[in-house]
C-alpha cells in the first residue's frame, strides 16, 4: 500500500467514534462528579485530558473499561454499550489497556509474569508466544533485561513502562493513561513520555489524563479541559494553547503555564 | 570543558560498629538499666536451668518396669520408654504400626519433592491432596488388599493428634479462603451465610462443637444414618478453625492495594482468575504469620478430643498416669507431651518462617 492510500484509509478510519459519552452523569453518593458529558473519540486519537485536580478527569476516563460505573447516559466503546452485563465488559476491556498513576504492576510476579499474565489467561495465547511477545515490547520501552526481576528492584519510571508494556501485551485498540507521570520523579518523566509519544506515532488511540502540558502540545490531536465535573472546553492544542474560549481555561492556563 | 562527576569510594565501616564485642555492647551492656537487666537475667538462668537438667538428665533413669525402679530422684523416663509405643499409636495393634509408619514415610518424601526442581509441582499436587489421603485411608483403616481392618476407636496417640492436625490445616486453609471471599462478596445472599456461618461458629467455644460432633448429631440423625465419630470429629475441628482462618485471610484481603483489584479487573481477568491469580497469592503471603497462628492453635487444640472419648497423645499419657505401675509420674508425663507440641509447633513456626523469606519479592519496598 502506498503512503497515499494509507493515510486515505487512516483517514476513512478516523470518521468512525470508537469511544461515544452520551449525557453520562455519575454520583459518588450525593456528590455530581460527572455532568452531561457528552463527547466522542475517533479510531486513532490522542486525547489529552486535564484540568483542576477533583475535575472529574479520571473518573471519566475510569469510565470508559467501567472501573466506575455510570448511572446515568450511555457509553459506547467500540460500538459496545457498557453497561451491567459483565460479557460486555469483558470483551472491552480485553481491547483497552489501561496505565495507572501507581503502576498496579503485580509485585509477587516477575516483570515477564507480569506482561504474560492477560495473554496467556484472557486471550489463552500459549506461554511461549506470549513471552516472546511480553519480550519483544519490553524491548520497545527498553527494559528487556530487567525482565527476570520483580516490580520491587525497579526504579519508578522503569515501573511505569512495565505498566505500559504490559497494557501493550493485549494488543489493545484503545490505551488510556490515568495521570501516567504524576508519582514520578522529574528526572524519570521524560523516558515514560518518550514511550508515550513513540505509542502515539504509531496510531495508537489514546485518551490520556496528565499535566504534562508539553506532551499535550507535541501529541495530542484535541485537549479537552474539564472542571467541576463537566467538559469546558475540547480542542486543538494550537486553539487551546494560544486561543482558549473560556475564562475557566485561560486561569487554568495561566496557573499552570506560568509557575 | 564539563568536569566529569565520579562518586567516591565506599569505605568499610569503623571497627568498633561491627562483631560479637560490638553487638554485646550495644545490645547487653548500652545503658545502666540494661546492665541491671543482663545481669539479672543470667541470675534467673542459673537459679532455674542446673536443677532442670539436674532432674531430667543426670539423676534420671532411663529404664525399668515400674516406679520403683526410679530410685534416683530425677525424671522417670523409663516410664515414658515403656509406654512410648502407645503413646506414639494408641491402641492399634501393633503388628500393623507398619502401615503408619510407611504412610508417613510417605507423606515426608511427597512433601520432601518439593524442594527438587525437575519435578512437576502439580502433578505432586495432585498426589499429596488426592491420591494420598486415599492410600492413607485405606493403609490406617485396612479393608482392602488383605489388609486388617483396624477400628477408628484404637486410633490414638500421637498419630491420632497428627492425623487432626494435618487434616485440620489442609481442608481448613480452602474452606477460610471461600468464607473470606464470600463475606467480602457482593452478592448478599452469598455473604451473609459467610457471615453467619463465621460469627455462630468463632462465638462458640471448641469443646461445644466437639460435644455436638460426638453426642448430639447422632441424636438427630435418623436410625441407620450414622457415620464414624472420627469423622465427625474431624468435621468438627475443621469447620472450627476455617471460621478463624477466614478472618485471618479476610485481614490479608483487605491489605491489598485498590488498585492491584483495578489492575487485574482492567486486563480483562474474571472475579476468579484475579482472586486466584493475583489478589490471593499476595493476599496469603501477607497473612503467613497469622495462618500458622491458626494452624498452631488448631494442632494444640486437638487435645480437646479426649472430652468426647478419643484417646490422642495427652490422652494417652493422661491415662497411662493412672497405671499403678507407675503411679507418681505425671510430671514426667506432661514434659514429656510437652517437649512433643513443642517441637512440632516449633518446626511449624521455624518453617513459615522460611517460607516467607522465600517468598519474599521486596513487596516491602512499594
Amino acid at each position: 500500500m502506498t503512503d497515499k492510500n494509507m493515510a486515505l484509509a487512516q483517514l476513512e478510519q478516523g470518521e468512525k467514534a470508537i469511544i461515544e459519552f452520551n449525557d453520562v452523569n455519575k454520583w459518588y453518593g450525593d456528590f455530581h462528579v460527572l455532568k452531561n458529558i457528552d463527547f466522542s473519540v475517533k479510531k486513532g486519537e490522542r486525547i489529552v485530558v486535564c484540568g483542576p485536580s477533583g475535575s472529574g478527569k479520571s473518573t471519566m476516563t475510569r469510565c470508559i473499561n467501567r472501573l466506575e460505573e455510570h448511572q446515568k447516559g450511555s457509553i459506547l466503546v467500540d460500538g459496545i454499550e457498557m453497561n451491567d452485563n459483565l460479557k460486555n465488559i469483558e470483551t472491552i476491556r480485553k481491547d483497552v489497556g489501561m496505565v495507572f498513576q501507581h503502576f498496579n504492576l503485580f509485585p509477587h510476579l516477575t516483570i515477564l509474569e507480569n506482561l504474560t499474565l492477560a495473554p496467556i489467561w484472557v486471550r489463552k495465547t500459549p506461554k511461549k508466544e506470549a513471552e516472546e511477545m511480553a519480550m519483544h515490547y519490553l524491548e520497545r520501552v527498553k527494559i528487556a533485561n530487567q525482565a527476570l526481576k520483580y516490580p520491587g528492584q525497579l526504579s519508578g519510571g522503569q515501573q511505569q513502562r512495565v505498566a505500559i508494556a504490559r497494557g501493550l501485551c493485549m494488543r489493545p485498540r484503545i490505551m488510556l493513561f490515568d495521570e501516567p507521570t504524576s508519582a514520578l520523579d522529574p528526572e524519570m518523566i521524560k523516558e515514560v513520555l518518550d514511550v508515550m509519544v513513540q505509542l502515539a506515532d504509531e496510531g495508537m488511540t489514546m485518551v490520556c489524563v496528565t499535566h504534562e502540558m508539553g506532551f499535550a502540545k507535541t501529541v495530542a490531536d484535541r485537549v479537552v479541559f474539564m472542571d467541576a465535573g463537566e467538559i469546558v472546553e475540547a480542542n486543538t492544542p494550537h486553539e487551546f494553547f494560544d486561543n482558549p474560549q473560556h475564562d475557566r481555561t485561560q486561569l487554568f492556563l495561566s496557573q499552570i503555564l506560568n509557575h | 570543558m564539563a568536569i566529569e562527576f565520579k562518586p567516591s569510594p565506599s569505605l568499610p565501616p569503623p571497627s568498633n560498629a561491627v562483631g560479637a564485642t560490638a553487638w554485646i555492647k550495644n545490645n547487653l551492656f548500652s545503658s545502666p538499666l540494661n546492665i541491671f537487666l543482663t545481669v539479672f537475667s543470667l541470675y534467673i538462668v542459673y537459679l532455674l536451668v542446673p536443677p532442670a537438667i539436674q532432674w531430667a538428665f543426670i539423676d534420671a533413669t532411663w529404664s525399668g518396669e515400674s516406679k520403683a525402679a526410679c530410685t534416683a530422684g530425677g525424671a522417670c523416663w523409663a516410664f515414658v520408654a515403656s509406654y512410648f509405643d502407645q503413646f506414639m499409636y494408641g491402641l492399634y495393634p501393633s503388628a500393623e504400626y507398619w502401615r503408619i509408619n510407611l504412610a508417613a514415610i510417605m507423606l515426608v518424601v511427597l512433601v520432601g519433592m518439593f524442594a527438587i526442581k525437575a519435578v512437576n509441582k502439580m502433578l505432586l499436587s495432585i498426589a499429596i491432596i488426592v491420591v494420598y489421603p486415599v492410600v492413607a485411608y485405606f493403609l490406617f483403616a485396612g479393608g482392602i488388599f488383605g489388609l486388617e481392618i483396624v477400628e477408628t476407636s484404637l486410633w490414638g496417640g500421637l498419630f491420632l493428634t497428627t492425623l487432626l492436625g494435618i487434616v485440620g490445616i489442609v481442608a481448613s486453609l480452602p474452606l477460610g479462603v471461600v468464607l473470606a471471599l464470600g463475606r467480602r462478596s457482593n452478592m448478599p445472599i452469598v455473604k451473609s451465610v459467610c457471615v453467619v456461618f463465621i460469627e455462630t461458629v468463632r462465638a462458640v467455644p471448641l469443646i461445644t462443637i466437639l460435644f455436638m460432633a460426638s453426642v448430639m448429631i447422632p441424636l438427630f440423625l435418623p436410625d441407620g444414618l450414622n457415620f464414624n465419630k472420627l469423622l465427625r470429629v474431624l468435621i468438627g475441628i475443621t469447620l472450627f478453625s476455617a471460621a478463624y482462618m477466614a478472618e485471618v485471610i479476610r485481614g490479608g484481603l483487605q491489605a491489598i492495594p485498590k488498585g492491584q483489584y483495578e489492575a487485574a479487573d482492567a486486563m480483562g481477568l474474571t472475579y476468579w482468575q484475579s482472586m486466584i491469580l493475583v489478589i490471593l497469592p499476595q493476599a496469603l503471603k501477607l497473612v503467613i504469620p497469622g495462618i500458622v497462628n491458626t494452624f498452631i492453635g488448631l494442632f494444640k487444640d486437638t487435645t480437646l478430643v479426649y472430652i468426647v472419648g478419643m484417646f490422642d497423645l495427652l490422652g494417652r499419657i493422661q491415662s497411662a498416669t493412672h497405671d499403678a505401675n507407675w503411679l507418681g509420674t505425671t510430671a514426667e508425663g506432661y514434659a514429656f507431651a510437652g517437649f512433643i507440641y513443642w517441637v512440632i509447633c516449633f518446626g511449624m513456626s521455624r518453617y513459615s518462617m522460611a517460607v516467607e523469606r522465600k517468598l519474599d519479592t521486596g513487596h516491602k519496598r512499594n
